[in-house]
């Protein structure tokens, strides 16, 4: 049987008390842009956290090409929220990008000119190929942004998670990003990425997951992100401006 | 002047010399990531700690040995981690509130064991005293030994898993996602500052240890944009800084080397601040200044352009 890219059963995270996620479960495609949307708190960072085994889960079971994360770990690609690091550290573009190849090189070995070429490519492929040697605090937002893609892409994964790639970046970062996932897809990879711009979900996702706590649905986007489903992930706090589409939303208050 | 070369003469002054040396480059190295790291007051914090663990040590075994300090300091920079991170996880109190909190206590436990121990009249105590603001003078050449062989094993294990502590210090959930042992390699850093701070107990003491930790780091920082060379630099500033300062201290003023030390470093860190190319104040002004002359320049240049434009017209 051909194992799925990410089978999740019966997941929890809870910070302190209060659950995050409960019973999560689904059963990723091969080969989809996945999008992850749900309101503030919903639990899409904590998912891909808790798949990553970046944080603890109180119950529930992980496989990727049906096996534990821990055997699989140079499948999967990893892009963090790009606030979650220090952008003042010494160094440059291009070292971030070679740090994607350190999983594979295993201990003690310095990268060396081979990682470097692999970077260099990872770096042209995001448009970032005249900065590789810029210091990462002289980037633009978008283009810190892009560096972590390349760092990403660097990784070589067939699986891969991306926290939120779209905020806060210019329009030329986010056209980048939108060829770059469909280049994935090309080469029958998955991506996972967490979104907040329901607008832009139809048009760049096949297939999306509606999160808020619970799993509220998960599908195809044509037959799952309906106005129906978003009420019911949002509560009620959605005003559907369209009526044929659900493709114009306004966010009824926080 | 021919005094100082004659104290320079004395091969006991210069292997302490040498050692302090070593000590300022070894901490150096390892508060480099420390400050990256954003844990500078974690070297405070584990320099103060090592006070009790190294009177506890003394009072078992009755004796100064470097390597059962070690184990002392360990100990407690171990029960001092746990209880910062048990604090800041089961209560409401923040990192720096229980960084305090556990600091003082220990350091408070230290000097009412290091009382004890000097009333209580064992003959082997001499110099023990020394261990808060340290002495330099005071140190044998066994002592010189054992701290040259810590420091080149702290230095090699810096340079062994450079690219680890790099990937950790930049981005640890990238490090645990590729399968770091993030935890383990946590605790490694907190084992290794606990070796540079018992390291220099002897010559700078713990009350002044995380001067010699973090601010060669800081210092260096000011001058380069690239992780091996600044962790170079910081190894460098701190071994110049243990050099001076144990000279100066050697040099029968008697004063203690750990101030002296620490002075020394701290001058290098102004002089970073001012002078350092980009990031230095001084550079920061001139770069201001030419900017803000071009952009005159260009203004006087389209003004002139279109009053020209009006008088051809």
């Amino acid at each position: 049987m051909h194992a799925s890219p990410l089978t999740i059963r019966d997941l929890s995270v809870a910070y302190q008390k209060k659950p995050v996620l409960q019973g999560v479960t689904f059963t990723v495609p091969e080969g989809k842009l996945i999008g992850i949307v749900g309101p503030n708190g919903a639990g899409k960072s904590t998912l891909i956290k808790a798949a990553l085994g970046l944080i603890p889960r109180l119950s529930g079971d992980v496989s990727i090409y049906g096996k534990p994360y821990a055997a699989q770990r140079k499948l999967v690609g990893y892009v963090p929220q790009r606030e979650s690091v220090d952008w003042d550290f010494p160094t440059n573009a291009l070292d971030v990008v070679t740090m994607g190849r350190y999983g594979h090189l295993g201990w003690f070995k310095r990268p060396g000119s081979a990682e470097r070429k692999i970077a260099m490519e990872c770096l042209a492929k995001v448009g970032m190929e005249a900065y590789a040697d810029r210091q990462i605090s002289q980037l633009s937002g978008g283009q810190q942004q892009r560096i972590f893609l390349a760092r990403a892409l660097a990784q070589d994964a067939k699986l891969y998670f991306m926290d939120e790639p779209f905020v806060g970046v210019d329009a030329a970062t986010e056209k980048a990003i939108v060829t770059l996932l469909n280049e994935l897809k090309k080469q029958g990879k998955t991506v996972l990425v967490v979104h907040h711009d329901l607008a832009t979900v139809k048009e760049y996702f096949d297939w999306v997951m509606l999160l808020n706590v619970n799993l509220i649905e998960f599908g195809p986007t044509e037959m799952t992100f309906t106005a129906d489903n978003l009420q019911r992930t949002y509560g009620g706090r959605l005003t559907m401006l369209d009526r044929d589409t659900s493709s114009t939303l306004i966010m009824n208050g926080r | 002047m021919s005094d100082w070369l004659n104290i320079l003469q004395d091969p006991n002054v210069q292997w302490i010399l040498f050692g302090c040396m070593l000590l300022g480059l070894s901490s150096g190295v390892i508060g480099s990531f420390a400050y990256l790291r954003k844990q500078s007051l974690m070297g405070d914090a584990l320099s103060h700690a090592a006070l009790p663990g190294v009177c506890i040590a003394f009072m078992l075994s009755g004796s100064k040995s470097i390597a059962l300090f070690l184990v002392g300091a360990a100990a407690a920079g171990l029960a001092a981690t746990f209880g910062i991170g048990y604090i800041t996880r089961h209560t409401r109190i923040k990192q720096d509130s229980a960084l305090a909190i556990v600091l003082t206590v220990f350091f408070g436990l230290g000097i009412v064991l290091l009382t004890q121990i000097q009333h209580s009249g064992n003959g082997n105590q001499s110099g023990l005293d020394k261990f808060l603001f340290g002495q330099a003078a005071s140190m044998l050449l066994s002592d010189v030994r054992i701290m040259a062989v810590i420091s080149l094993f702290l230095i090699g294990v810096c340079t062994l898993l450079f690219k680890e502590f790099k990937l950790l210090s930049f981005d640890p959930g990238f490090a645990r996602g590729i399968g770091y042992p993030v935890a383990f390699m946590d605790q490694l850093i907190m084992f290794l500052i606990v070796v540079a701070v018992v390291v220099g107990i002897q010559a700078v003491g713990v009350v002044l240890m995380a001067a010699l930790l973090i601010t060669p780091a800081v210092s260096a920082r000011y001058w380069t944009e690239k992780l091996g060379l600044m962790v170079v630099l910081a190894g460098a500033f701190g071994a110049l800084s243990g050099l001076v300062g144990t000279f100066i201290s050697a040099n029968g003023n008697n004063l203690p080397t750990g101030p002296l030390t620490v002075l020394v470093a701290t001058s290098l860190f102004v002089v970073s601040v001012v002078a350092a190319p980009r990031r230095g104040v001084l550079s920061k002004l001139l770069l201001r200044a030419y900017v803000r002359n071009k952009l005159r320049g260009e203004q006087e240049k389209s003004v002139l352009q279109a009053e020209r434009k009006e008088t051809t017209v």
